[in-house]
């Protein structure tokens, strides 16, 4: 399966021209320099580049978190680009499911309760909130661990329910940033095993990583410097991933 | 459509959930939560206990006032403030009887009127018994009704008697039991002063007062004014009533457009009579009382209003503590809506928190407020000051969280979820 394969299944996220200016001080930076992207269902996409590349700033823009100057981002065919905070809300709790370095689950309740918490922002009733929670903990093979307070859990189990909770109100895309980065190299390699899975399973996947290795799993790589892509290969084409495409594939093969 | 009929029962969850959310967090913060409500505490349980003392103050004193008779107008002779009659003697401007003759017929506002002459300090002896420095009013028939004195056993005085000044007399139960009477007293003789006079009824004692008893037990006897003046032209004033409490002004104007004719005063001169309503004296107390429980009220708010700047701080402590916290439910889709309602529900639990125990506490003080004076004794906290309690803590909550609430619905996620 490689990238070219996906061309005929539907758009997920469309951008264009995407511009993002920020101001610090009396100073401007552009993050962002006019950038296009098509990613379609069922991908699994690596966005990687060095600290002020702006793949930070890509992805908080395409987890509809920010805002772009400039460009359009159509999402599933609908324009995210003029909407309000709230309806980026609306649309965050629907189709997007965050994955962060610091995993940033709530400390006093319990993973279960962690897993429900955009159920309820949207709406869902409270006997099916717990349901659909469960379902997704044992997803990421967490059954055993639903009641256990974050503080009780390994940083791999942590990572898994925040996979969870990114996973249970069906999204269309799942953004993962670093979500590696705080984890020792045998937890990520599970980490990764987990996003292999999901990805077998028709979830489309973005994530940002500077960690070659890990960008090794994905089956496109985009990398950016300086506010621009400059380079959006199959992950078998890329240069630098070539190094890991063995241990990649047998990862792969291991998964499944 | 369908969509709008949601709104509410969307916002009544949202509010559901918040209200948990925010009992959650009152609950792991257990120390810091009762110190923060603490002013809340504090006001809600003043401001229940001042409205208590002056609402059970206001009852007892009204009750004395129902009890004296709020329909009684007092009339007596006086002397103007200027004019020509200013110094006048005051034999001069004594009442006269005639003066009253058909009162009742032009003054329709009045119910009742009765001319009332005052003996003080008499002997009153009863076989071997003598009480001494007994009260012997002359009063006519109509004064029982006027101080609603019912009379319990026997007659009131008849027409005979107060025409031909009858020897006959009204006392009071004290007075029997005093001269070690038989309880049946009706048609027994008693001498007051060098008089024998015929018992033809009995009188209930007072009911207890505030005030005008000083404390000392009072005998009383009632004689015909007629037999008490025996018809000479003496010193005497006047007690009437009013239809209603309502018409008391008028009846005042009634009385002294009448007495004017008959006592011939020209138009421009002064009054050289008094007109005391005791509905004015009603209303003038509940005029002062009310501003003594504004004053008071207004000087308790204050606690509630410092009370309020502690919860706004402590929520301001809780956005900035929660800054990731409040991040990651906007990444997750909270909408700003959803943000500004948990912390301001949180504000009002809180607040609502502490309007609870200030309304228990307030309640304790009451109870003792009840217990230390005899004023106090119906001291108790009305049903609608626990409402205005429990309407000040949601207003202070709502008030003082909206500006974190704001704020807190106001982050950008990204910064906040970026927050250290």
């Amino acid at each position: 399966m490689d990238a070219s394969s996906n061309q005929s299944s539907p758009v997920v996220i469309r951008i264009t021209n995407l511009t993002r200016t920020y101001r610090i001080g009396s100073e401007k930076v552009q993050a962002l320099r006019g950038i296009s992207l098509e990613v379609h269902k069922n991908e699994y996409v690596a966005v990687m580049g060095h600290s002020g590349s702006g793949k930070s700033t890509l992805m908080n823009l395409l987890g509809c978190l920010d805002q772009a100057d400039a460009g359009m981002y159509h999402l599933n065919g609908i324009n995210t680009t003029r909407m309000n905070a709230s309806g980026l809300a609306h649309v965050r709790n629907q189709q997007i499911g965050f994955v962060f370095q610091s995993f940033e689950l709530l400390p006093r309740i319990s993973a279960l309760k962690n897993v429900e918490l955009p159920l309820i922002y949207s709406k869902t009733p409270f006997w099916s909130r717990r349901k659909l929670a469960a379902q997704a903990l044992e997803r990421v093979g967490l059954g055993d661990r639903m009641h256990h307070k974050p503080n009780q859990l390994s940083g791999g189990e942590k990572q898994r329910v925040a996979v969870a909770r990114a996973l249970v109100g069906q999204p269309s895309i799942l953004l993962a940033d670093e979500p590696t980065g705080n984890l020792d190299s045998a937890t990520s390699e599970g980490i990764m095993q987990l996003f292999e899975r999901l990805y077998a399973e028709g979830q489309t996947i973005i994530m940002v990583t500077h960690e070659a290795d890990v960008a090794a799993h994905a089956r496109r790589i985009v990398r950016m410097r300086d506010g621009q892509i400059y380079s959006d290969l199959p992950a078998e084409q890329d240069p630098d991933c070539l190094r890991f495409k063995s241990k990649a594939s047998s990862a792969q093969t291991e998964a499944r | 459509m369908k969509k709008f009929l949601l709104i509410p029962f969307a916002l009544l969850q949202l509010m559901g959930q918040s209200a948990l959310l925010a009992l959650g967090q009152i609950w792991v913060n257990k120390t810091r939560s009762v110190l923060t409500t603490l002013g809340i505490i504090i006001g809600v349980s003043s401001v229940s206990a001042v409205i208590a003392a002056m609402h059970g103050m206001n009852a007892k004193i009204m009750e004395n006032f129902e009890i004296f008779g709020t329909k009684k107008i007092f009339l007596w002779p006086e002397q103007p403030a200027s004019g020509p009659k200013k110094n006048v003697d005051w034999w001069q401007i004594r009442f006269r009887q005639e003066q009253f003759e058909d009162i009742l017929e032009h003054c329709p506002s009045v119910e009742f009127i009765s001319f009332i002459s005052d003996t003080r300090n008499t002997l009153s002896r009863y076989t071997d018994r003598t009480v001494e420095s007994v009260r012997v009013r002359g009063v006519q028939a109509s004064w029982f009704k006027i101080e609603n004195r019912s009379i319990v056993m026997g007659r009131p005085f008849s027409l005979l008697d107060e025409t031909q000044g009858r020897k006959v007399c009204i006392i009071s139960a004290n007075l029997r039991d005093k001269l070690n009477m038989d309880r049946e007293c009706v048609g027994e003789t008693i001498v007051l002063g060098y008089t024998n006079f015929l018992v033809i009824g009995l009188l209930e004692d007072k009911p207890a007062m505030m005030f005008g008893n000083m404390g000392e037990t009072q005998y009383e006897v009632y004689i015909p004014f007629r037999t008490a003046t025996k018809g000479a032209d003496s010193w005497f004033s006047v007690t009437a009533s009013c239809k209603s409490a309502a018409v008391a002004e008028e009846a005042k104007a009634e009385l002294q457009f009448f007495l004017r004719r008959t006592r011939h005063i020209q138009p421009g001169e002064p009054d050289t009579f008094r007109v005391f309503l005791m509905e004015n004296e009603v209303q003038q107390f509940k005029k002062v009382m009310g501003m003594i429980t504004l004053v008071a009220f207004g000087i308790v708010s204050i606690s509630l209003l410092v009370g309020g700047i502690g919860i706004m701080n402590i929520m301001l402590v809780s956005v900035s503590e929660r800054t990731r916290e409040i991040g990651l439910r906007k990444a997750v889709g909270a909408r700003p809506a959803a943000i500004l309602t948990q912390f301001l529900v949180e504000a009002v639990v809180l607040c609502l928190f502490g309007g609870v125990i200030g309304i228990a506490i307030g309640h304790l003080f009451a109870w003792m407020i009840s217990r230390t004076a005899p004023l106090m004794q119906s001291t108790q906290i009305p049903a609608w000051a626990v409402m205005l309690s429990f309407g000040f803590a949601v207003a202070v909550g709502v008030i003082f969280g909206m500006f974190p609430a704001i704020k807190a619905a106001r982050l950008n996620p990204i910064d906040a979820l970026r927050h250290e």
